[in-house]
């Protein structure tokens, strides 16, 4: 399988074009390869209002290609690890040490360091975004926290985002059209001041500005004909996104309960050994009792770590996602609001009819490219997404079955040990 | 007797030797026993005795005031009628809190060098917020019931106390029980009892042990209290971890209508939750029963700090009575011999106005023997309850001792297996969880 780049080294406006010249080049040479089914324009033009998969070729030819790659073995291999201080005049923020391993042959090494900041992961996956507007990126952990500014130099806070960001920049590595992205390879190959200058090239102002404009009119004109699919897909992230909402509340609920449980759990153990001050024949079972609570509020303490730190990230994670599926099927959206105003103008107009024409047919591959790969990376996103939830549950489950066992292991202890003093009782009795 | 002699020996008191020598059978010489079962052999051996049922009465009060209160049933069985295979039925009758707690007072009044058994709570206490502080509710009815029937068995158990003829005609006599108590004249022993406790004295030589016991009691009060405290507290939170699972339950299953690999893995973990969120119930009604065993004992040692009280009490009038037959054979000599050794008002007086005939003097002199032979009377009578007192007490405290002793290694014992078994139910959810989690995906 060959890995052309999609590259966008030069300064280009109009990204999407190009976009779709580079995946047209793509499908084609795999066309020649696989003998399939030219994606033809002429063919899609009559009929604006059915996109369904049975049609011809580029979306089939887009999934076989995805189908492939799947079963690719992964080649490219990056750790986020090592957050450290930077203090300079101006501000101080936390760098991650990014380390890359790869065999590709589009990157001149097969080893790369750099050190990377928040703010670069979020210029990325910018870009990611402008680049495939129709592909799902996972979310970056959020870049505020709500408790106020100083939490970011927090040791657990930075551990939570550097585990979130070495997964970000994993799931883009997995991808199969992302991984290939220009802008990821110089996010992970480039030293800092030549990502620095990297960065302030790309579409200026103004071409960003035009991108919004026509996104906001395409937004406040609306879908006319928006295929069954992508509805279903509308419901089916309304009813995830609030679902999700909810996990992840009562997710972090339960550990706000379990941490006030462990606080009271921690007065019992004193009270006990206070007791057995008092007592003669009692004082050993009270303090075995203080004992075993002690050692079961260690045992809750790791529980509730465990909990806060593998299960509740996670489920926050797809509650952000769930705005991105919004974001994506909004795009969507968009290609298809602004495809079906250009033909609505042609079919009003009478003047003009060659360039709208033209423009029209590139605005039927944008929207055609923009809805196959979105319904495959659909497909991917929900395999992924399945695979998180379900290790996320059944990592609580393991979670709270260690803790009970170890609980359990206590104070079955706690009882031999109270066996045998009876044992003792009776031999000195007789 | 001599004054010089009491004292010393009240001196002697404080030591071991005079305590716990005399017999420990109390049947024949306690005027207060009319004993009504075997000699030394407490009821609860010879009869069945237990509180099976609750029920809700409306009546009028003594105000004639329409009232809703809780009867218990209790029944008694002699024990030999089982044994012979004959299932007579049980004799049985009606009682409420306020008869229980007359008995008790009645007991308390009668036996007042007894650890006797407390009651259960009159109010709920130490409640934590889902349990219900209403005296009407039925798990307080139900847990109100086994205490009364613990309370009475206790009673039963007891090598004094079972043979109270009272006690078995609160058992047995419907009709007029508490006319019958009336008639013993207790209340007005428990008024002047009450008062005595209440009130402060100081003891000049108190017995070491009784003062150290005393403070035990206060100590295992004040511990027990804040156990019980602690613990409703994390009986709470416990109760809001398990409960918020149940949403999961709830969740799960919105969430598998619209998920097609992973609906079935997420509804049937959804119902595990759901099991897991109701399971602390049974929990916590389990461990409410930990808190009663405990309160027992918090009760107990308000009983036994009463007992301690009683013979600080005793001591304090014996010293009185001393005192005061000190002072008159003091003043008897002064009297006789026409000194005047210590200051009075009387002496001052005298001295100004002039000094008495020798008739007043031997008319005083009369009196006050007379006086000092009641006195030493008083001091004797004051002793030998004071010894007999002690004696009798140190009897039940020892026995109490043991009983708390086993009794609370038990409940800790108990404790312990109650936590197990609630690991081993919580194993067992998260493990089926588990399975149901790890379909949701291949």
């Amino acid at each position: 399988m060959e890995s052309e780049s999609t590259s966008s080294s030069a300064p280009v406006n109009g990204n999407l074009a190009q976009t779709v010249d580079d995946l047209s080049k793509h499908m084609l040479e795999l066309d020649e390869d696989d003998d399939l089914e030219v994606f033809s324009k002429d063919a899609m033009l009559t009929d604006a209002s059915t996109f369904s998969a049975s049609m011809p070729a580029s979306p089939a030819s887009m999934i076989n290609q995805y189908k492939h790659e799947d079963q690719d073995i992964k080649d490219v291999f990056i750790t986020v690890d090592c957050p450290e201080n930077h203090v300079t005049s101006i501000e101080t923020f936390v760098t991650y040490r990014v380390i890359t391993k790869t065999t590709r042959s589009e990157f001149d090494s097969s080893e790369y360091e750099v050190r990377r900041r928040y703010q670069d992961f979020l210029w990325l996956k910018g870009k990611l975004e402008e680049a495939h507007p129709t592909l799902i990126i996972n979310p970056l952990p959020e870049k505020f926290v709500m408790k106020g500014m100083m939490e970011r130099f927090n040791d657990d806070f930075i551990e939570t985002r550097r585990k979130a960001l070495h997964k970000f920049v994993n799931r883009i590595a997995d991808h199969p059209i992302l991984s290939f992205n220009e802008d990821f390879k110089v996010f992970l190959t480039a030293q800092a001041w030549e990502l620095a200058s990297h960065k302030k090239q790309g579409p200026g102002l103004l071409s960003r500005m035009g991108e919004t404009v026509r996104a906001v009119a395409a937004s406040v004109r609306g879908v006319q004909n928006r295929p069954e699919e992508f509805t279903a897909m509308n419901d089916y992230v309304e009813t995830f996104s609030q679902k999700m909402g909810m996990l992840d509340k009562i997710a972090q609920r339960i550990v706000k309960e379990q941490k006030e449980y462990l606080e009271g759990m921690k007065e019992c153990g004193p009270v006990y050994t206070l007791w057995s001050g008092s007592e003669d024949q009692l004082v050993e079972p009270l303090k075995a009792i203080a004992g075993c609570i002690d050692n079961c509020c260690k045992v809750t303490e790791e529980q509730v770590a465990g909990l806060s730190e593998n299960q509740v990230p996670i489920l926050h994670e797809y509650v952000l996602c769930a705005e991105t599926l919004k974001a994506v099927l909004r795009r969507r959206d968009n290609i298809q609001a602004e495809y079906e105003s250009k033909v609505d103008a042609l079919a009003s107009k009478k003047a003009e009819k060659e360039n709208l024409k033209e423009e029209i047919g590139r605005l039927e591959d944008k929207l055609e490219c923009a809805n196959s790969t979105l319904k495959v990376d659909w497909e991917r996103w929900k395999r992924n997404m399945q695979a998180d939830v379900r290790s996320a549950f059944v990592d609580m489950a393991d979670t709270n079955m260690n803790y009970y066992e170890k609980c359990l292991a206590i104070w079955e202890s706690f009882l031999t040990s109270q066996k045998t003093e009876v044992h003792v009782e009776k031999d000195t009795d007789s | 007797m001599r004054g010089s002699e009491i004292l010393e020996r009240m001196a002697d008191s404080r030591s071991e030797d005079v305590a716990v020598i005399g017999n420990t059978d109390l049947s024949a010489a306690d005027p207060h026993n009319n004993t009504m079962t075997e000699e030394g052999v407490p009821l609860l051996k010879t009869m069945e005795i237990s509180v099976s049922e609750a029920e809700k009465r409306t009546g009028k009060n003594a105000v004639s005031m329409q009232e809703v209160y809780t009867v218990y049933l209790i029944e008694t069985r002699p024990v030999n009628t089982i044994s012979e295979g004959l299932s007579a039925a049980p004799d049985s009758l009606w009682r409420r809190y306020s008869e229980f707690e007359l008995l008790r007072n009645y007991l308390l009044v009668t036996f007042p060098y007894i650890v006797v058994p407390p009651l259960p709570e009159k109010r709920a206490e130490f409640v934590w917020h889902k349990l219900s502080a209403d005296n009407m509710d039925p798990d307080f009815v139900e847990r109100r019931r086994i205490g009364l029937e613990n309370f009475l068995l206790r009673v039963a158990s007891h090598s004094v106390l079972s043979k109270d003829k009272i006690f078995y005609l609160f058992l047995t006599q419907d009709d007029g029980w508490k006319d019958v108590v009336y008639d013993t004249g207790f209340q007005a022993k428990a008024d002047s009892r009450l008062k005595a406790l209440n009130a402060t004295f100081r003891v000049k030589h108190p017995d070491k042990r009784y003062t150290e016991l005393k403070h035990y009691s206060d100590e295992l009060h004040s511990v027990i209290s804040q156990l019980l405290r602690v613990r409703a507290k994390v009986a709470d939170r416990l109760y809001g971890v398990y409960k918020v699972h149940g949403n999961y339950g709830r969740v799960f299953s919105e969430w598998s209508a619209i998920e097609r690999e992973m609906g079935d893995g997420l509804q049937s973990a959804g119902h595990h939750m759901d099991a897991y969120a109701a399971s602390v119930d049974d929990i916590l009604e389990e461990e409410e029963h930990y808190a009663d065993q405990l309160k027992e004992y918090l009760y107990y040692s308000e009983a036994l700090r009463a007992v301690c009280r009683k013979h600080e009490l005793i001591q304090y009038e014996l010293e009185m009575a001393a005192q005061d037959l000190v002072s008159k054979k003091q003043q008897r000599e002064e009297l006789a011999t026409g000194t005047v050794r210590t200051f009075s008002l009387k002496g001052m007086t005298s001295k100004l106005f002039g000094q008495e005939t020798p008739e007043q003097r031997e008319a005083k002199l009369k009196i006050l023997e007379q006086q000092i032979v009641e006195g030493e009377e008083l001091v004797k009578t004051s002793n030998a309850e004071c010894d007999e007192y002690v004696r009798n007490a140190w009897v039940d405290i020892d026995r109490f001792k043991e009983q708390k002793n086993q009794d609370l290694k038990e409940a800790l014992i108990s404790y312990a297996v109650m936590q197990i078994s609630m690991c081993k139910k919580g194993i067992q959810v998260w493990n089926n969880a588990k399975e149901c989690f790890s379909k949701m995906s291949h």
